[in-house]
C-alpha cells in the first residue's frame, strides 16, 4: 500500500509521541522541542494538504468501483481518498478522505496542538509523558475528522477521550480526579448508544463505509441498495428514531449541549491550561462534526421533526451559558462557561441545517415558493456553524491560553483577588482586551462572521428562536467585560505590585498566530469559507 | 509433530525437575522451566503462523465444505482400538489462537514466578503439567482424550494453589475450585458417553450408515463406537452426509439426545469458563492462587471451558443448540453485567480482576450463544483477547503485591511513581477491559454485540424440551435487548478500572507505609511486554487473526445452519 | 488599477488611522513625538484622500441620480467599488446571497466625507496639546486613531455589514477611551461612577441596543439576499416586496419593512443615546474631553442618526409622506425623537458640570434628528446633523480647553512656585483623571507625588480670604460653578464657545444652527396640517428649542461672564509669559485654540449652504452668490424618490426667531443680569421649585430606576444559576445515577456472597471436612483427590452399562445421579457446622480483614 498523505497525517503524531517516550529521561527539553517538531511537521503536511485541497489537486485515491458505485449521490464529496483492509469479517475498512468540512477542522488541530504544546513548556512533571499525550491527542481528532468509515470513526471518537483523561487527572488541578472521571464516564456513557446505533448499522447495512451510508442508508437501504432488515420484528421509524437519539446523546454531551454540559465546566477548570486549550479548541467541535456529518445526513427525517428541540436547547445554552459565565468569579469557569455559550451558536446553525435538510432530500424544497430564500439562509446558517467551530476553536484557545498565563503566575483564578493588573501587565492587558473581543464576537474578528451567519441563516427558519438568542449575545458582553473589568481595570490591587505578572515571550509566541488568524478571518473570512462552503452547497444541491 | 512437541516439552521438562534437579538449584530450576516454557511458545507460534497460512486456511474450508475432516497437524495414532480411543491432535481456526495463547500465558507465568523462593522445582513441575493439560485440551481431536487432558489440568492446578496460593483461603479455594470443575465435567462426561454409545450403536445397527462414515472420514476401518471428534462430527452433520436424521437427532425416550444432553454438556464445561450460577471458585480461585497460576487460570484455563463447550456442545450438537442456547444467553448476560458490578464495588485489588474475568468470559459464552458469524468470530477474540489481558492484569497485581503487601486499594496509591512501567501496563490492560477502541477488547466485543444485534441465524422458537423456548420466550429475536442490557457491563468496567488505576496507580504515595517500593525487574517487564504488545497488535491489525478465527468457526456455523 | 481612481479611493480612506493605530501599538508608544506625528500625520492623510474624493463628488452632476440604464439600475453613478467577501451556496450572490464588502459615495457620503476626516483632524490635534502630560498618552492616541478608522470604514461603507463592523468598532473604542482612566476610583460622594464603570455601561447600553440591530441586519439579508445600500434602497421592488409582505406571520401587525426599522431604529436608540437608552452618554463624559467630542460630535452619535438616514427608504417603505401616511418606523422616530428632545433638554438645564450640559444638549439635538426623519424631513435632519457636528464639535473642544484652563488655574493658584510648570501640569491632569497613586508610581513620573507634596504646604495667597478654600480633592475643573469670567482669560475660547453657543441655540441668519433647525421646524410646519404626529414634533421640539436657548446662555453666563468665583477661575488660562510658561505651554496653548478657530467659522458659515431661496433678504443675497441651497439640490439624488421640498413659509421662521429670543430673554435675565453667586441656589431652581429640580439634578432617577429593575435583577440571577441549576439539579442527577450504581453493586455483591456462595460453599465445605477426617496431615491431599477420581470412576463405569444396556432410561438415570450428587452435598454440607479456612474469598469486606489475611 503507498503510504498516503492523510494516514501520515493521522499517525504522525502517534510516532512522535512514541519518539518522545523513549527519549532519555533526563532530556525534559529534548522531549519538549521533539514533540513541538513533530507537531509542526504535522502542520506543514495539513497546509500542503490544504493546498491541494484548494487547488482540486487531491490524487484520486484507490476507492474501489464498487464502493464508488454505491456511494453516489451521497451529501458530501470527499477526496484525497484512501482505502485498505481493516476488519474484513465486518466489511470494516481504513476508509480516509476529506471535504470541506473535516478540511477546515483537521486545519484547526493541526494549528492548535503546536500551540498547546508550547504552552505546555511550562509543565516539569513527567514532561514526556505529557508531550506524549498531546502528540496522541491530535492523532485521535485528525483521524476522528478523516475518517470514512464508521467503525475508523468509532475508534476514534473514544480514543481522544484518553489522552485528555490522563492529562487532567494526573497535570491538573486540585478536584482533578472527579472533574476527569465525569468526563470520562460521561462522555463514554454517552457514547454507548452511538456503539450499539454502529453495530446496528453494521449488520443492517453490511457495512460502514461513511460515504455509501451517507448515500443509501436515509433511504432505508443497505450498502448493496436492498432495503434493510431490522431486528425487533423491524419497525423502520422506530429504530430509525432509537438510532438517531442515540447519536444524538452521544454527540450532544460532546459538544456539550445544555443541559449536558456540566462536565465542562469541570473539566476546563481542573485541566491544565494547554488541555483546555485543546478541550475547546477541539474536543468539543468533535460533536458538532458529528451532528454535521452523521445526525442530520443519517437521518434527516428524525433531525427535522426534532430540529426546534435541538434549536430550544441551544437558546437555552446560548442563554443560561452566558449567565452562568456572568455570575462567575473563577476566571477559567467563566471562560469555559463561554464556551456553552458559544457551542449553542453552532448547535442552533445546526438545527436550521437538521430542519430543512430533509425537504431538500425529500425534493419538498425544490418546488417551495421561498426555495430561494430557505435554500440561501440554510447554507448560510450552516457555514456559520462551521466557521463558528473554526472561530470558536481559535477564540477560546486564545482565552484559556491567557487565563492560564495570569494564573500560572498570580496561583488564583479568582476574580475578585484581581484589579488594576493593566498597569502592572500592559501587553498581557492589551492581548486580553484583544482575545475578549474576538470571543465577544466583534465586527472585524472571526467570532462576528461566524456568529452573524448563523443568526442571519437561522432567522427565516426559526426567528423566535434566534430572537431569544440575542439575549445570550448580550450575556456575552457582559461577562467578557466582566472579566476584563475584574483582572485589568478599577483600582490597582497593591497584593500584586512587584509580582512578575507580565506575559512572557513563550506564551506570547503561542498566542500570536490565534490573534493573526482571528484578524484574518475577520477582516477576510473567505480564505477559509470557501473551503467550508464548498461543501455546503454541495450539501444543499445549489 | 509440532504439537506432540508441545505436549511433550513441558512434561519432559516437569520430570526432569522432579527427577534429576535438587531442591537447592533454584537457578537451574527456573531456567529449565523458562527455556522449556519459551520452546513451547515458539513452537505454538510455529503452529500458529502455519495454520494462518492463507493456503492451509483455504484448504481447510474447502475441505470443511466437502465434509473432510479440515484440522492441519493432525496426527491419529490408535490407542485403545476396542473403545475407539486414539492419540489424535490437530489445530484448526478455533484452537491455534488458544494454543498460541497458552503458549505466551506460560512464558509469562514462569517469569512471573521467577522470585519464588518456597520449593521452586515443585511450582516449576506443576506448573509446567498445568501447562501440558491446557495445551492437550486445545490439540486433542479425541473426546476421551480431551477429558484425560482436561482433567490432567485440573489437579497440578489444586496443588499449586493449595501449596503456593494466598494463606487466608488457599485450601478452600483450591477445594472450591477443584470441585465445581469436577462436578462440572461430570456432567458433561456423561453427555458424551451417551454421544459415544448412541452413534455407536446408530452405526453398528446399521453398517450402510457405516459405510457412509468411513466415506465420510475417508477411512475404510474406522470403528462404528469411537470417541474420535471427527467421528461424533460426522454423526453431528448426518442430514447433510447421510441423509435422513442423526443419531444425536433420533427421539431417545421422548427427546433426541441433542437436545436433552446439550445443557449438560455445555454448562458443565460453562462451569470452567464461569457461567453464572457455577462463577464463584473462579474469583476465589484466582485470589487465592499464586501470580503465575492466576494468569494461566483467568488466562488460559477458562478458556478450557468455553472452547470444549464449543467444540462438543455447539458444534456435535447444533439442535440442542438452537433449543438451549437461547435461554442460557440469559446466564451469559447475568455474567457480563454482574460481575461488572460486583468488581465495581471490590477492596480488594485481585478480586476486582477476578469479577472482571467473570464479567468478561460472559461475553465469550455470549457470543457463542449469539450462533452467528459475527459473535462466534467475536468470541474467539475475545477468548484471546481476554486471555492476554487478564494475565497482563494478574501479573501487574501481583507485581504490586508483592512489593506492598496488601491488595486492599483505598489504601494503596501513588504506584504509578514508583513502578511507572506497571501502571502503564496495567491502564493498557484497563483500556482493553472497557473495550476501548484501537485495542483488542474494542475488536473482540464489537463482533460480540453485532452478532447479537443480528441474532441467531435460523428462526426462533422452535420447540424445545420442557417447552421452554416457546413458553417463555418471546417469538421474536429479543438478543438486540440483550445486547442493550450488557452494554452496561463496558460502562461500569469502565468505572471500576478507572477507580483502580486512580486509587492504586495515581493520587499521592504513602512514604511511610511502603517503604523501599521499587520499579520491577527486567524480566518482569519482558513478561509484561511479551503480553501487552499483543492487546496493541490485535486492536490495530485485526486480520492476524480474524480470518483464522472465522475458517475456524466456519463448520461450527454450517453445522448450525444445516439443521 | 489606478490607485487615485475615484472609485478605489475611498478604500484607502479608513486606512491610514488603521495604520497608525498598528504603528503606534506595536513599534512607536515609547516616543511621544513620534505618537503625535503618526497620529496628526494619518488624519492629514485621510483628510486629504477625502477631500479628493469629496471634489470629484462634488462636480459630478446630480452624483448618485437613480437612472435606468440597459443593465437596470446604473451602477456608473456612484463611486465605489466591492469585492467578494463571503461566499455563501453555490449560485449568483443575488439567489445564495453571498455577502460583498465595498465602498461606495453617493451625496451623502460625499457630504459625510466633508465633515468627518475635518473634525477628526481638528479633535487630534487638539489632543495633542490637551493630552501632552498624560503618561498613556500614546495609548491615547492609538483609541483615537483606531476611533477614527471606524468611522471612516462607516461612512465609505457600501453595505450595512461593513457599516456594522465600523459602528462596533467604535463601539470597543469609545469603551477603551470612556475607561481610558480605568484605574481611577470615583470621583467624588457626589459623582459616584468610575471611569471603567461609566466605559462597561456604554459598551454594554450600545450592545443591548446593537445586538437587536443585528436582528435588523439579519432580517434584511434573509429576505433580500444582499445588505448592499444600492441594491436593496434603489431596487423599487425589493422595497415594494419588504413593505408588502407581513413580518413573521404579522407579528404585532408589522410589514417585514416595519419590524426591520424598528430593529435599526433601536441599533440607533442605542448609538445615538435617544430615551430610554440614553443613560451612558452622560456617563461616558468620564473620558478625556476630546473622546467626548469625538464621540458626540463626529464620530458615534452622528453615526447612529446617519445609518437610519442611510436606511430611511427601508423606514418610510410603505408610506407616503406627503399624504401624512407615516410608517410605523416613523411614528416610532418620531414619537422618540421629539420625547428625548424636550426630556434631554430639561435635565441639561439643570447640570453644573460643563460637559454634563453639552452631553443632554446632545442627546436632546439628536432627538431634533431622529423626530425630524419621523416625519420624513429627510434631508434636513442631515442637515442639522452635519451642522450640529461642527458646532458641538466646537462646543466640546472649548469646554475642553476651559477645563484644561481651569485646572492650570487651579494649580497655579494652590501651586509652588519653584516646581517645573511640567510638573504642575502633571498635576493638574491627575487631579482631573484622579489616577490613583499607584499608577503613576507604575508609569514611572514622580512629578504627582512631588505636585501633590506641593498642595500641602503652600504659601497662602493673597485670594485665600476672598474665596472659600477648597479640600483639594473636591475640587472640580469641571463644575461651572468654580467658573466665571473666563473671558477676560481665555479670550478665544471664550469668543469661539459663544458662537458655538449661539449656533446651538439657533441664533438667526448668523449661525449654522438657525438653519438646519429651521429646515426640521419647517417641515414639522408642513407636516402638522396633514398628521397629528407633525403637531406632536413641532411643538416638543418647539419647546425644547426654547430651552436650549436657556441652557445655553446658563452655560455661557456661568462660565465666561461675570466675575471669578474662585482663584482657579481667576487664574484659568494656559499660557501666561509673565508666569514663565514656556515653549510647552505656549505650542499647547495654540494646539487647544487652533481647532476652535477652524470649527468656529464651519460653525458660522456652513448653513447657508441650506438657504431656501424665497428666504427674506438671506435668500436673494445668497442666489445672488449663486449658492441655490446647494445642500438639498445635491443631497436629494442619495434617494430612490426624489423628496419634495415643502414650498417657503414664513410663519415656521418667525417660529424660531420667537423661539431663540425666548430663549435670550430668559437666559440673559436668569443668569446675566445676576450672575450666579457660589454656594447660591441655581435660580432654575426658585422657578420650578426645589424638588422638581432635584429630579431633574438626579436625570429623573432612570438611572436608578434600572439598576433596581433590570440590572440588579440580572446579576442576582447570574450568580445563583449555576449554583441551582448545574451544581443543585443536573449534577445531583448524574451523581443520583452513580450512586444507584454503586448501591446496586452492593446488593448484588451481597447476593453473591450469601446466596451464590451460600449454595456453592455447602460443597467444599462439606467435602473439605469429609477430607479432613480422611487424610493424614502432610500429603492427604493426593489420597483427596484419588478419592474424587474414584468415585468419579465409579459413576462413569455405572453409566457405561446404564447406556450399554437401556439407553431409554438415559435421562431418568441422569436426573436421578445428579440428584444424588447435589443431595449428598447437601447432607455433608450442613451436616458441618464449621467453616472453612478464611472464609469466603470476597467476604475480606473491610480493609482489617483483608490487612489481617494477606500478610505473608
Amino acid at each position: 500500500m503507498t503510504l498516503d498523505l492523510l494516514t501520515l497525517i493521522t499517525f504522525l503524531p502517534m510516532i512522535g509521541a512514541g519518539v518522545v517516550v523513549v527519549l532519555p529521561r533526563k532530556q525534559k527539553n529534548l522531549a519538549r522541542y521533539t514533540a513541538l517538531g513533530f507537531s509542526l511537521v504535522v502542520l506543514v503536511l495539513t497546509i500542503y494538504l490544504l493546498s491541494q485541497f484548494l487547488g482540486g489537486t487531491c490524487p484520486p485515491g484507490n476507492v474501489p468501483e464498487a464502493m464508488q458505485k454505491a456511494a453516489a449521490g451521497g451529501p458530501f464529496g470527499f477526496t484525497c481518498q484512501h482505502v485498505a483492509e481493516f476488519f474484513p469479517q465486518l466489511n470494516a475498512k481504513w476508509h480516509v478522505g476529506i471535504d470541506g468540512l473535516s478540511m477546515s477542522l483537521v486545519l484547526l488541530s493541526a494549528i492548535l496542538t503546536p500551540l498547546a504544546i508550547l504552552i505546555s513548556f511550562e509543565v516539569t512533571d513527567r514532561v514526556h509523558e505529557h508531550m506524549a499525550l498531546f502528540l496522541f491527542l491530535e492523532m485521535g481528532v485528525i483521524g476522528l475528522f478523516i475518517s470514512l468509515d464508521l467503525l475508523i470513526f468509532f475508534i476514534f471518537w473514544e480514543i481522544g477521550l484518553v489522552p485528555m483523561y490522563f492529562l487532567i487527572n494526573y497535570w491538573g488541578g486540585k478536584d482533578r480526579q472527579y472533574a476527569s472521571t465525569k468526563f470520562f464516564i460521561y462522555t463514554m456513557a454517552g457514547s454507548l448508544g452511538l456503539l450499539l446505533s454502529i453495530q446496528l448499522i453494521g449488520v443492517v447495512a453490511g457495512t460502514f463505509d461513511i460515504p455509501t451510508l451517507l448515500a443509501t442508508f436515509p433511504k432505508g437501504l443497505n450498502g448493496a441498495g436492498q432495503a434493510l432488515s431490522l431486528p425487533f420484528a423491524g419497525d423502520l421509524n422506530l429504530i430509525k428514531g432509537l438510532m438517531f437519539l442515540a447519536f444524538f446523546f452521544a454527540f450532544a454531551v460532546k459538544v456539550p449541549i445544555w443541559p449536558f454540559h456540566t462536565w465542562l465546566p469541570d473539566a476546563h477548570t481542573e485541566a491544565p491550561t494547554a488541555g483546555s486549550m485543546l478541550l475547546a479548541g477541539i474536543l468539543l467541535k468533535l460533536g458538532a462534526y458529528g451532528f454535521v456529518r452523521f445526525v442530520v445526513p443519517l437521518f434527516p427525517a428524525e433531525a427535522q421533526t426534532f430540529a426546534p428541540v435541538l434549536a430550544f436547547l441551544a437558546v437555552a445554552g446560548i442563554i443560561l451559558g452566558g449567565l452562568a459565565a456572568w455570575g462567575m468569579n473563577d476566571f477559567k469557569r467563566l471562560v469555559a462557561y463561554s464556551s456553552v455559550n458559544h457551542m449553542g451558536f453552532v448547535v442552533l446553525g445546526v438545527a436550521a441545517f437538521a430542519s430543512v435538510y430533509n425537504n431538500i432530500f425529500t425534493q419538498a424544497i425544490a418546488n417551495a415558493a421561498d426555495r430561494e430564500i430557505v435554500l440561501r439562509s440554510v447554507s448560510m446558517a450552516t457555514n456559520g456553524a462551521i466557521l463558528q467551530m473554526f472561530t470558536h476553536g481559535l477564540s477560546s484557545a486564545g482565552m484559556f491560553l491567557l487565563v492560564g498565563a495570569l494564573y500560572h503566575k498570580a496561583h488564583t483564578r479568582d476574580l475578585t483577588q484581581f484589579g488594576g493588573l493593566f498597569n502592572l501587565a500592559p501587553f498581557y492587558g492589551g492581548l486580553l482586551i484583544f482575545t475578549s473581543m474576538a470571543s465577544l464576537g466583534l465586527p472585524g474578528m472571526a467570532g462576528f462572521v461566524s456568529e452573524f451567519q448563523v443568526i442571519a441563516g437561522t432567522w427565516w427558519i426559526f426567528p423566535a428562536y434566534v430572537a431569544a438568542a440575542m439575549v445570550g449575545l448580550f450575556l456575552t458582553g457582559a461577562y467578557i467585560l466582566k472579566g476584563i473589568r475584574a483582572v485589568l481595570y478599577g483600582p490597582t490591587n497593591d497584593v500584586w505590585r512587584g509580582h512578575h505578572l507580565e506575559i512572557e515571550f513563550r506564551e506570547v509566541l503561542a498566542l500570536t498566530p490565534l490573534l493573526v488568524l482571528i484578524l484574518i478571518t475577520g477582516l477576510w473570512p473567505n480564505w477559509i469559507v470557501q473551503v467550508i462552503n464548498q461543501t455546503v452547497t454541495r450539501l444543499f444541491g445549489s | 509433530m509440532l504439537l506432540t512437541a508441545i505436549l511433550v516439552v513441558p512434561i519432559a521438562a516437569a520430570l526432569f525437575m522432579l527427577v534429576v534437579l535438587r531442591d537447592e538449584q533454584k537457578t537451574e530450576v527456573r531456567l529449565t522451566a523458562a527455556f522449556s516454557a519459551a520452546t513451547c511458545l515458539v513452537l505454538s507460534g510455529l503452529v500458529y503462523i502455519e495454520m494462518n497460512q492463507p493456503a492451509n486456511l483455504a484448504a481447510a474450508a474447502t475441505r470443511a465444505a466437502q465434509g473432510l475432516s479440515y484440522f492441519v497437524q493432525q496426527i491419529n495414532i490408535p490407542w485403545v482400538p476396542s473403545l475407539g480411543i486414539s492419540y489424535h491432535v490437530g489445530v484448526d481456526g478455533v484452537s491455534a489462537p488458544m494454543v498460541l495463547l497458552t503458549g505466551l500465558a506460560a512464558l509469562g507465568g514462569v517469569l512471573i514466578s521467577w522470585k519464588i523462593d518456597d520449593r521452586p522445582r515443585e511450582f516449576m513441575a506443576f506448573f509446567l503439567l498445568l501447562v501440558a493439560g491446557v495445551y492437550g485440551v486445545f490439540v486433542s481431536l479425541d473426546t476421551f482424550l480431551l477429558f484425560f487432558w482436561y482433567e490432567f489440568a485440573i489437579f497440578p492446578m489444586y496443588f499449586l494453589i493449595a501449596g503456593w496460593g494466598w494463606k487466608a483461603i488457599r485450601e478452600y479455594a483450591a477445594m472450591k475450585l477443584t470441585l465445581y470443575i469436577l462436578v462440572g465435567s461430570f456432567f458433561a462426561l456423561i453427555g458424551l458417553l451417551v454421544m459415544y454409545f448412541v452413534a455407536g450403536n446408530f452405526f453398528a445397527e446399521n453398517p450402510q450408515n457405516l459405510a457412509i462414515l468411513r466415506q465420510a472420514l475417508n477411512n475404510p476401518t474406522a470403528p462404528a463406537y469411537s470417541f474420535d471428534f471427527t467421528h461424533f462430527e460426522v454423526a453431528a452433520r448426518w442430514q447433510t452426509v447421510g441423509g435422513g436424521v442423526g443419531p444425536f437427532d433420533l427421539a431417545g425416550g421422548g427427546v433426541s439426545v441433542a437436545r436433552f444432553w446439550f445443557p449438560f454438556v455445555f454448562i458443565g464445561f460453562g462451569v470452567l469458563a464461569g457461567m453464572f450460577p457455577f462463577h464463584n471458585w473462579s474469583p476465589d480461585g484466582h485470589v487465592a492462587a499464586p501470580t503465575a497460576v492466576s494468569m494461566i487460570h483467568a488466562g488460559v484455563l477458562m478458556k478450557l471451558g468455553a472452547y470444549a463447550a464449543l467444540r462438543l456442545g455447539v458444534q456435535l450438537m447444533p439442535e440442542g443448540a438452537k433449543v438451549h442456547l437461547p435461554w442460557i444467553i440469559i446466564l451469559t448476560t447475568i455474567n457480563v453485567v454482574y460481575g461488572a458490578f460486583i468488581a465495581y464495588r471490590q477492596r480488594d485489588f485481585k478480586y476486582v480482576i477476578g469479577f472482571s474475568s467473570v464479567s468478561h468470559m460472559g461475553l465469550v459464552m455470549m457470543g457463542i450463544a449469539t450462533m452467528d458469524a459475527y459473535g462466534l468470530t467475536g468470541a474467539g477474540l475475545q477468548m484471546f483477547s481476554h486471555g492476554v489481558m487478564t494475565a497482563l492484569f494478574f501479573s501487574c497485581v501481583g507485581m504490586v503485591y508483592d512489593q506492598a503487601h496488601t491488595r486492599d486499594i483505598p489504601s494503596l496509591g501513588g504506584f504509578g511513581k514508583k513502578m511507572p512501567f506497571v501502571a502503564f501496563a496495567f491502564i493498557v490492560g484497563g483500556l482493553v477491559s472497557m473495550g476501548m477502541p484501537g485495542l483488542s477488547g474494542f475488536i473482540a466485543e464489537f463482533p460480540i454485540f453485532m452478532g447479537l444485534w443480528a441474532g441467531p441465524v435460523f428462526a426462533q422458537g422452535a420447540a424445545a424440551p420442557l417447552g421452554l423456548a416457546t413458553q417463555f420466550f418471546p417469538t421474536y429475536n429479543y438478543y438486540p435487548i440483550i445486547a442493550i442490557i450488557s452494554v452496561l457491563g463496558i460502562i461500569l468496567t469502565a468505572g471500576y478500572v478507572l477507580r483502580v488505576v486512580q486509587l492504586v496507580f495515581f493520587g499521592e504515595f504513602n512514604e511511610k507505609r511502603f517503604p523501599g517500593i521499587t520499579d520491577v525487574t527486567v524480566i518482569d517487564k519482558t513478561a509484561l511486554v511479551l503480553l501487552g504488545v499483543w492487546l496493541v497488535v490485535l486492536g490495530v491489525y485485526p486480520q492476524i487473526m480474524t480470518g483464522m478465527l472465522q475458517s475456524g468457526m466456519q463448520p461450527i456455523l454450517t453445522a448450525l445452519k444445516g439443521g | 488599477m489606478n490607485w487615485f481612481d475615484a472609485n478605489f479611493l475611498p478604500w484607502l480612506i479608513p486606512l491610514p488611522p488603521l495604520i497608525a493605530f498598528a504603528l503606534i501599538v506595536l513599534v512607536l508608544g515609547r516616543s511621544r513625538v513620534l505618537t503625535h506625528i503618526t497620529a496628526v500625520g494619518s488624519a492629514v492623510i485621510s483628510w486629504f484622500l477625502s477631500f479628493a474624493v469629496v471634489l470629484r463628488a462634488f462636480q459630478v452632476a446630480e452624483l448618485g441620480k437613480y437612472s435606468v440604464g440597459i443593465f437596470g439600475s446604473n451602477v456608473n453613478d456612484i463611486f465605489g467599488i466591492s469585492t467578494g467577501w463571503l461566499s455563501n451556496g453555490g449560485q449568483s450572490n443575488a439567489i445564495t446571497g453571498a455577502l460583498n464588502m465595498g465602498v461606495a459615495v453617493d451625496p451623502l457620503t460625499a457630504i459625510m466625507l466633508f465633515m468627518v476626516p475635518l473634525v477628526i483632524m481638528l479633535i487630534i490635534v487638539f489632543s495633542i496639546g490637551y493630552m501632552y502630560h498624560d503618561p498613556r498618552n500614546a495609548r491615547f492616541f492609538a483609541y483615537l486613531c483606531l476611533f477614527a478608522a471606524g468611522m471612516l470604514t462607516l461612512v465609505v461603507a457600501d453595505n450595512l455589514l461593513m457599516l456594522f463592523v465600523g459602528w462596533e468598532v467604535m463601539g470597543l473604542c469609545s469603551y477603551l477611551l470612556i475607561g481610558f482612566f480605568y484605574d481611577a476610583a470615583p470621583k467624588s460622594q457626589v459623582d459616584r461612577v468610575a471611569p471603567f464603570q461609566a466605559a462597561t455601561k456604554a459598551f454594554l447600553t450600545t450592545r443591548l441596543a446593537d445586538v437587536i440591530m443585528m436582528l435588523g441586519i439579519a432580517y434584511l439579508w434573509a429576505s433580500t439576499g444582499t445588505l448592499n445600500f444600492r441594491d436593496i434602497l434603489f431596487s423599487q421592488a425589493a422595497l415594494e416586496q419588504l413593505a408588502s409582505t407581513p413580518a413573521l406571520g404579522g407579528f404585532l401587525g408589522l410589514s417585514a419593512a416595519g419590524f426591520i426599522g424598528i430593529c435599526l431604529i433601536i441599533g440607533t436608540v442605542g448609538k445615538s443615546a435617544q430615551f430610554p437608552l440614553h443613560t451612558w452618554l452622560p456617563d461616558a463624559m468620564k473620558g478625556p474631553t476630546p473622546v467626548s467630542a469625538m464621540i458626540h460630535a463626529a464620530a458615534m452619535v452622528s453615526a447612529g442618526v446617519y445609518m437610519i438616514i442611510r436606511m430611511y427608504p427601508v423606514l418610510a417603505a410603505g408610506g407616503n409622506v406627503h399624504e401624512g401616511v407615516l410608517t410605523a418606523p416613523m411614528v416610532f422616530m418620531a414619537v422618540i425623537g421629539s420625547f428625548t428632545a424636550l426630556f434631554a433638554a430639561t435635565i441639561a438645564i439643570a447640570q453644573n458640570d460643563i460637559k454634563k450640559v453639552l452631553a443632554y444638549s446632545t442627546i436632546s439635538q439628536l432627538g431634533f434628528m431622529v423626530a425630524a426623519l419621523g416625519i420624513g424631513a429627510y434631508i434636513p435632519a442631515f442637515f442639522h446633523l452635519i451642522t450640529h457636528a461642527f458646532f458641538k464639535g466646537l462646543l466640546f473642544l472649548a469646554s475642553g480647553s476651559v477645563i484644561h484652563g481651569m485646572e492650570h488655574g487651579h494649580h497655579v493658584a494652590h501651586g509652588h512656585a519653584d516646581h517645573g510648570h511640567e510638573a504642575h501640569a502633571e498635576h493638574g491632569h491627575a487631579e482631573e483623571h484622579g489616577h490613583a497613586a499607584p499608577a503613576h508610581a507604575e508609569h514611572g513620573h514622580a512629578e504627582h507625588g512631588h505636585g501633590a507634596h506641593g498642595h500641602g504646604s503652600h504659601a497662602p495667597t493673597q485670594w485665600e480670604h476672598v474665596f472659600p478654600d477648597f479640600n483639594e480633592g473636591d475640587f472640580d475643573p469641571q463644575d461651572m460653578r468654580n467658573m466665571g469670567g473666563l473671558i477676560r482669560t481665555m479670550p478665544v475660547t471664550a469668543v469661539t464657545f459663544i458662537i458655538g453657543g449661539l449656533a446651538l441655540a439657533g441664533a438667526p441668519i448668523i449661525t449654522a444652527g438657525f438653519w438646519s433647525k429651521d429646515e426640521i421646524l419647517a417641515e414639522a410646519w408642513y407636516m402638522m396640517g396633514k398628521t397629528p404626529v407633525g403637531l406632536l414634533v413641532l411643538v416638543s421640539l418647539a419647546l425644547a428649542a426654547t430651552l436650549t436657548a436657556i441652557y445655553t446662555f446658563r452655560q455661557i453666563a456661568m462660565t465666561f461672564l461675570g466675575t471669578p468665583r474662585t482663584e482657579a477661575a481667576l487664574y484659568a488660562q494656559h499660557y501666561n509669559k509673565a508666569r514663565g510658561d514656556g515653549f510647552a505651554e505656549r505650542s499647547i496653548s495654540i494646539t487647544l485654540t487652533a481647532p476652535l478657530i477652524v470649527l468656529a467659522v464651519f460653525a458660522l458659515l456652513f448653513g447657508f449652504v441650506g438657504v431656501n431661496p424665497s428666504f427674506p433678504i438671506v435668500g436673494p443675497l445668497m442666489s445672488s452668490l449663486g449658492i441655490e441651497k446647494p445642500f438639498v439640490n445635491y443631497v436629494k439624488y442619495s434617494l430612490l424618490e426624489i423628496p419634495e421640498i415643502p414650498a417657503f413659509n414664513l410663519l415656521p421662521v418667525l417660529l424660531s426667531f420667537a423661539i431663540f429670543g425666548v430663549g435670550v430673554f430668559a437666559g440673559w435675565s436668569l443668569y446675566v443680569r445676576r450672575p450666579v453667586i457660589l454656594g447660591q441656589a441655581d435660580p432654575v431652581e426658585g422657578i420650578v421649585g426645589k424638588d422638581t429640580y432635584r429630579i431633574l439634578q438626579n436625570k429623573y432617577y432612570i438611572d436608578e430606576f434600572y439598576a433596581r429593575f433590570f440590572i440588579q435583577p440580572f446579576q442576582w440571577a447570574a450568580a445563583r444559576y449555576s449554583e441551582v441549576v448545574d451544581r443543585g439539579l443536573i449534577d445531583s442527577v448524574l451523581h443520583f445515577v452513580a450512586r444507584t450504581a454503586g448501591r446496586i453493586g452492593d446488593v448484588v455483591k451481597e447476593f453473591n456472597r450469601v446466596v451464590i456462595d451460600g449454595v456453592g460453599d455447602g460443597i467444599p465445605e462439606a467435602i473439605g471436612d469429609a477430607a479432613k477426617a480422611l487424610r493424614p496431615l502432610q500429603t492427604g491431599r493426593v489420597q483427596q483427590y484419588l478419592l474424587f477420581a474414584l468415585v468419579a470412576a465409579i459413576v462413569v463405569a455405572v453409566n457405561l452399562i446404564i447406556i450399554a444396556a437401556v439407553p431409554q432410561i438415559i435421562p431418568v438415570a441422569a436426573l436421578v445421579q445428579g440428584g444424588i450428587v447435589v443431595l449428598i452435598v447437601f447432607l455433608l454440607g450442613s451436616g458441618s457446622a464449621s467453616q472453612p479456612t478464611g472464609g469466603s474469598g470476597n467476604r475480606p469486606a473491610s480493609e482489617g480483614d483483608v490487612q489481617a489475611t494477606s500478610g505473608d
